[in-house]
């Protein structure tokens, strides 16, 4: 195998971008990672797109040939192949084009992800995110996605001492963080007493222990290492990628309060980019609700279970912590346009490790850590980074 | 739900019959036609479920899709069957009463329906047993 890198990255502003198609996104997006790159798109060999729904969305399927079109690759005729997971269609997409590179079958691959949300209502997407889950037993009784991390939440809370008041610090350090992020959809700190009083949603999760409904677009490209230099002074090393399922639904899993397939890919990905946790100097977590960063935290291994709650409390995972944790604002305040969410993270932490990620910048940031959720925990993808 | 994807599931639906396998024992509700733990060695059966089982986990769904926006707010929760497979459901209490580990049994109820005209989907709920 091929070792590989990303050479460049590129992500639209994220948020309810009514102006924008699902077009406009994408096209954005991968002008921006080629940019960044400061290369041409005839170069690119192949193009893998992480797209969860653009079926009910948008009403539009074969995305896969619609953007190889529309980023004026038709007459190119180079593959292009939609990847879906879920919310973690982005992370599968990245770690496809990784796989294309390592193999030496295909040399420049671009890894996109794009999800067009707010075209419908919102009563229609929890609909559609539904599908992530099992419609014919679980969406078919009423079961919503937040009604599913609420009764991970609340099973959690059965069993170790979480308060509701831990719960809310994630949204309040995620906030923090994307009051930092020019692309966050949320650049508003908040409180905890913003959380506590705002709507619920299910019990004994609120508005603000959600992610929001977003639009938005992301592009990476990755390169053969020994190549990497020809386009960037700052190539950024994929040390790991690593992939794992679990059941669809959430009542047949093993334990409801742990995610399997999160321990399992993160077990995967430290034994194949052959680093410690300590060594990890940053992690962007699927927090598509905030008991999902609790959870992730614990079953990436960065501490035991039942102590995640204590830790971010404590200010561990916060910008200045030890261990910090969506730098980004995370899927909460950064925004979950589901397709685009796992190559945003790839993002985020590319311009943390190249010292790009200004007010949220960690300070001599060398290794990332990646990981996407697909469902609640029916497939996972990790990825680990190295500063090159 | 188109009506025959519907259609379809009408025995498990109403009548909870799920599957189990001959060769380990395990029980699938909802049904399985391949054991896990036993793959191509197993012997999958019908086997109609008693319908009794505990309260895992819970929530009150304050927010829900289309469907269901009538019904606000319901409770959902993971029941434990006593055959000790386990599954997704409403239970029809009121939200103060649900806890972990209450007892519950099987009831036939409406679901949801697709709009003004379209088939009305029944199924299991669950309710608390005395």
């Amino acid at each position: 195998m091929r070792d590989v890198a990303v050479i460049g990255v590129g992500c639209t502003t994220f948020g309810e971008k009514w102006g924008s198609s699902f077009r406009d996104l994408f096209v954005e997006a991968g002008a921006l990672a080629l940019e960044d790159a400061q290369l041409s798109g005839e170069k690119i060999d192949a193009m893998y797109v992480g797209n969860m729904s653009a079926g009910r969305f948008i009403e539009q399927e074969h995305i896969g040939a619609l953007i190889a079109d529309y980023a004026g690759l038709a007459t190119h005729h180079i593959p292009s192949t939609r990847v879906e997971a879920a919310c973690a269609s982005g992370g599968l997409a990245f770690r496809q084009a990784v796989i294309a590179v390592a193999s030496g079958m295909e040399d420049i691959v671009v890894a996109a992800g794009v999800e067009k949300m707010t075209d419908v209502e919102s009563g229609a997407s929890t609909d559609m995110l539904t599908g992530a889950a099992d419609r014919e037993w679980e969406g078919f009784v009423g079961a919503t996605f937040p009604g599913l991390y609420a009764m991970i939440a609340t099973d959690y809370m059965h069993r170790y001492a979480l308060t509701r008041e831990q719960l809310a610090q994630v949204a309040v350090k995620n906030h923090y963080n994307g009051a930092r992020n020019p692309i966050a959809q949320f650049q508003q700190e908040i409180t905890i007493d913003t959380v506590l009083k705002s709507t619920m949603v299910a019990e004994p999760l609120r508005l603000f222990d959600c992610s929001p409904i977003t639009d938005g677009a992301a592009a990476v490209i990755v390169a053969p290492l020994e190549r990497a230099r020809e386009f960037t002074d700052t190539p950024i090393k994929v040390l790991a990628s690593a992939q794992a399922s679990d059941t669809i639904t959430l009542h047949d899993r093993r334990d409801i309060s742990t995610l399997d397939a999160s321990v399992v890919a993160a077990q995967r990905a430290f034994a194949m980019a052959k680093v410690k946790h300590k060594d990890i100097d940053l992690v962007e977590v699927h927090d598509c609700f905030s008991i999902a960063e609790i959870c992730a935290i614990e079953d990436l291994g960065f501490c035991k279970k039942g102590e995640a709650g204590k830790l971010t409390a404590d200010g561990v995972t916060a910008l200045n912590g030890d261990i910090p944790v969506n730098t980004s604002g995370g899927l909460k305040a950064c925004g979950h346009p589901v397709g685009a969410t796992g190559i945003k993270q790839v993002f985020e932490v590319v311009q943390q490790l190249r010292g790009e990620a200004g007010k949220r910048q960690i300070s001599g940031a060398e290794i990332g850590m990646t990981h996407n959720v697909g469902g609640t925990g029916a497939t996972v993808a990790v990825h680990i980074f190295r500063r090159s | 739900m188109s009506v025959a994807r519907f259609w379809r599931k009408i025995p498990q639906r109403y009548n909870m019959l799920g599957t189990k396998c001959e060769t380990c024992g395990r029980h699938f509700f909802p049904p399985r036609s391949f054991c896990p733990d036993c793959r191509r060695s197993g012997k999958i059966v019908d086997y109609k479920f008693i319908g009794t089982g505990t309260v895992v986990t819970y929530t009150v769904i304050h927010a829900a899709s289309e469907q269901f926006e009538r019904q606000t707010p319901y409770v959902l929760a993971i029941i434990q069957l006593d055959e000790g497979s386990r599954m997704t459901a409403q239970v029809v209490c009121r939200p103060d009463e649900i806890k972990i580990g209450m007892k519950v049994k099987r009831v036939f109820r409406r679901i949801a329906a697709d709009g003004e005209s379209g088939v009305i989907h029944y199924g299991t709920k669950f309710v608390p047993v005395e």
